[in-house]
């Protein structure tokens, strides 16, 4: 699916926009400590957390994640954001729960 | 003696939070312009990051260096202290002594060393008052 469409589909925040509109998502990964993610994130896969200092986007970009969204509406530092762009990588955001989020996710057919 | 093609030398400062990955961005970017299989270069990253972030977040700071031989990668990491007392506990997988600050970015689960052992062909660890050194090779086959 792409990010693009799922934003639209759950209503998501654009924090970065200086990303290919046809990045698509293979999978779904949650998870807030990073080395867990690590090794367990797949290539392609949409990262839902709640951390935002800019190592995150150094986690997305050793993985060649498709997008981070970010959970509970919590705030990205703009060196993230920054860093993102520069990338290419989209962060997305909303208030919504990662579960709820994983679920809404789900309903579309991933 | 295997021949080495190419070697690159990174330096690591202790607490840098804010350019934490960059080393193993390049590490990463390297190898992919060079044409190294996809699934060797995440082996990579992911050993590379996580040497990284310890030489930042446990130590005084270091170097790192990727060496490209005709069929394996070595990633070496070398620190300036304090060390690594308990070297099979350190291992362990959920053993951290990371700070309130860096858990609250994420560090601390205790899976970095265990990550580097699970995605690295060799894994070799020594460590003393004046130093950590970890030499990691992943072959290309
Ligand atoms: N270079 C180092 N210098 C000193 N101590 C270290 C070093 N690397 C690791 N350690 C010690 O070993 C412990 C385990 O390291 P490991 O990378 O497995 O987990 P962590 O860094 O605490 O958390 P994570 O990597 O999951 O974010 C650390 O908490 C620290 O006490
Ligand atoms: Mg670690």
């Amino acid at each position: 699916m792409k990010v693009i469409d799922l934003i639209k589909e759950l209503d998501l925040v654009k924090i970065t926009d200086s990303f290919d509109e046809n990045i698509e998502f293979t999978g779904v990964y949650i998870g807030d400590l990073l080395s867990l993610v690590m090794s367990r994130a797949k290539q392609g896969d949409l990262w839902i957390t709640i951390q935002t200092h800019i190592n995150v986007v150094a986690v997305a970009d050793l993985l060649d994640l498709s997008a981070i969204l970010v959970a509970e509406g919590m705030e990205i530092d703009e060196d993230t954001a920054i860093k993102a762009n520069d990338l290419g990588l989209p962060i997305l955001q909303s208030k919504m729960s990662a579960y709820e989020l994983a679920c809404g996710i789900n309903r579309l057919g991933i | 003696m295997e021949e080495l093609i190419k070697r690159y030398e990174y330096e690591i400062i202790a607490n840098d939070f804010d350019i934490a990955g960059s080393t193993s961005s390049s590490i990463k970017r390297n190898l992919k312009s060079i044409g190294v299989d996809p699934s060797i270069v995440r082996k990579v990253a992911i050993v590379s990051y996580e040497a990284e972030i310890n030489i930042i977040i446990h130590s005084k700071g270091g170097k790192m260096c990727l060496e490209i031989y005709k069929d394996k990668l070595t990633i070496r990491a070398h620190d300036n202290g304090p060390g690594i007392s308990n070297i099979d506990l350190a291992m362990s997988e959920g053993f951290s002594t990371a700070t309130n600050e860096a858990r609250e970015f994420g560090f601390g689960a205790g899976m970095g060393l265990p990550n580097m052992k699970k995605y690295s062909d060799n894994f070799n660890i020594t460590s003393s008052s004046e130093g950590t050194n970890i030499d990691i090779d992943i072959y290309m086959d």
